[in-house]
């Protein structure tokens, strides 16, 4: 069960170079563990790529090798969970999203199995690995699914606070993360609770909402635009279920135009789950779903892939501009 | 027949008759809570009436109204939709009311087609969905293990569901990790629900196949009570084996109704009345 690659290796050194992020996850989990927290953390053969190869070396006994088998995984979590423990499962996005929706809908969230689902390189982060490998759905399915909390942090920070709030949180989880090379949102010590956005200013003319990797850069576009006398507000949304509704009403209440911002396609995601919001209330407000516009991600690194879909800071400017005029 | 060479683990005369009428009960409360639905698989229950005896009146470790019992074996019916033949033993163990029981089906009843552990106390895990269960299993088994408890976890499979591809990534995972309390017992009656199941796609050679994936592998007459037990017994008793573990159990798809043996169309059925009366004697009258 013990790792195979040491964390001081040149390999494993290499792997984690441009992804310092991914430290996030199995840090942790290794809090918890040592807390004395009955967590397993699972891969399949992406321990590397996730970081879990730190926990696995640090905790072996504690760490599962599933191989290339992503719906077994997730099967066998929801079995471990029933003999009491806390099994942290992960692998891309693309896979758990959709492989393995049938297991995560049965044997996880209608078992009611408090399994922890890690979904890392969301959204178009793989970049050129191409659309097999790109995560532009799973929000849609997986917030579709009954009983299943759907979180999207937008840094490490925010994801190590939302995992140790999860000790209290006895519902099935699926945790949307990056690869590991998101700007930093949050400091350290962030506080994280499920279900509440975080408001970053309040706007007039526009409230943003984003989640995950977008955060970041929508909060510079706010802060460049006020500067030059505008008002913007963004609201990062981690859970995007349950969504906190209340700030969906508050912000548009105030807002003349709403924008969502994601990393995913605008078909089923934050933006459909805000404007589900909307119109369950009545609220008549104009909404621009920004994000991948129904279609198949394009292969480019991925810099290149925030910058054509219009997902980092020049690109979001630019919309909001388009918008506010 | 006795394939299976007398030892400390074989059952004696009295226990082999006291599961024989255990397994007639399942085949006769199968037959009456179908009457209710007017639908269900007979014959898929037919075929793991003494697979499903042997176990609970012998071989695993529960106990009576305690379903949550946390050292207790766990069983997962794997091939869900036998899960009419399990409610009765559950009943019996206490776990569900006589009352429950009797509404199976009915609107708002916990008991349907297929066992929910959310539902049903004393189901260790739901299914309905072919393929999953055998990694729940063995995800239990690993459970089980890191907290240094020493159940056992059986699950019982159909042989039409080896066609299922997470099937042989749990049996590649569940013997690479040495998952030794882990017992696989595959029903091999032989159909699925399109005909034979070697002429809707061939799963033979079965013993070779989990063999070659790295389980210890036992091949019983399905019906024959003395040596399933015996063969159950003697698994749960080896503590120095390091791979999980497969019985293939040979049994006739709708056993102890002669005419569901040799149609294969009742696979999903109900038998009407007359037929039903016919059954319930042949059941009543005949010795698996």
């Amino acid at each position: 069960m013990a790792a195979t690659l040491s964390p001081d290796s040149w390999q494993y050194r290499q792997l984690n170079a441009n992804t310092p992020g991914l430290n996030y996850l199995s840090d942790a989990l290794i809090k918890l563990a040592e807390a004395g927290h009955p967590v397993v953390a699972g891969s399949a053969d992406l321990q590397y790529s996730n970081g879990l190869a730190r926990f696995a070396a640090r905790f072996p006994d504690r760490f599962i090798q599933f191989g290339i088998s992503e719906q077994n995984m997730v099967t066998a979590a929801a079995g471990l969970a029933t003999t009491g423990m806390v099994p942290f499962v992960a692998t891309f996005a693309s896979f758990l999203g959709l492989l393995c929706c049938e297991q995560i809908r049965m044997d996880v969230a209608y078992c009611g199995q408090p399994v922890r689902l890690i979904g890392h390189h969301t959204g178009i982060s793989l970049g050129f690995y191409g659309a097999s490998h790109h995560a532009t759905e799973d929000i849609a399915t997986m917030r579709s699914i009954a009983g299943l909390t759907v979180v999207s942090p937008a840094d490490g920070p925010q994801l190590a606070a939302a995992i140790a709030a999860s000790v209290d949180h006895d519902k099935p989880i699926y945790f949307r993360i990056g690869r590991g090379r998101e700007p930093i949102v949050y400091p350290d010590d962030t506080a994280f609770a499920f279900g509440k956005a975080i408001a970053h200013g309040c706007g007039e003319e526009l409230a943003i909402i984003a989640c995950g990797l977008p955060v970041h850069p929508a909060i510079e576009v706010a802060k460049k635009l006020n500067a030059e006398g505008r008002s913007i507000g963004v609201i990062d949304m981690p859970t995007i279920k349950p969504i906190d509704r209340e700030a969906i009403i508050e912000a548009a209440s105030r807002a003349r135009v709403m924008m969502t911002v994601e990393e995913h396609n605008i078909v089923g995601g934050l933006g459909a789950a805000v404007a589900e919001v909307l119109c369950d209330e009545g609220m008549g407000v104009k909404l621009v779903r920004h994000g991948i516009r129904d279609e198949y991600s394009l292969i480019a690194p991925p810099t290149h892939l925030y910058a054509h879909y219009k997902l980092d800071a020049a690109g979001i400017e630019d919309t909001v501009r388009a918008i506010i005029g | 027949m006795r394939s299976v060479s007398s030892s400390n683990y074989a059952p004696s005369a009295g226990q082999v008759a006291r599961l024989r009428e255990k397994a007639r009960f399942i085949r006769l409360e199968t037959i009456r809570l179908i009457e209710i639905a007017k639908v269900g698989h007979y014959s898929s229950v037919f075929s793991v009436a003494e697979i499903l005896a042997a176990l609970y009146y012998d071989v695993m470790s529960i106990r009576h109204g305690e379903p949550d019992w946390p050292d207790r074996d766990r069983f997962l019916l794997a091939k869900g939709h036998a899960a009419v033949g399990l409610f009765p033993i559950l009943s019996e163990y206490g776990y569900i009311s006589k009352a429950v029981l009797d509404g199976y089906t009915r609107l708002g009843n916990p008991l349907g087609d297929h066992p929910d552990m959310r539902k049903v106390p004393g189901v260790d895990f739901s299914s309905g969905s072919l393929g999953h269960a055998l990694s729940a299993g063995f995800g239990m088994a690993m459970g089980g293990r890191m907290q240094g408890k020493d159940f056992h976890v059986f699950v019982v499979l159909g042989d039409g569901e080896m066609q299922e591809g997470q099937v042989w990534e749990a049996a590649m995972a569940a013997a690479h990790h040495k998952t030794s309390r882990l017992v696989a017992i595959v029903d091999r009656n032989g159909f699925q629900l399109d005909g034979a199941v070697d002429d809707v796609i061939g799963v033979e050679p079965l013993d070779e196949k989990w063999r070659a994936f790295g389980w210890e592998v036992h091949v019983v007459d399905g019906h024959n009570l003395y040596d399933l037990t015996t063969v159950l017994r003697k698994i749960t008793a080896d503590t120095s084996r390091r791979a999980p573990v497969c019985v293939i159990a040979k049994t006739v798809k709708g056993k102890g109704v002669s005419f569901m043996e040799t149609d294969l169309g009742w696979h999903l059925g109900y038998l009407a009345p007359p037929d039903a009366e016919r059954a319930v004697q042949e059941i009543m009258s005949r010795e698996i």
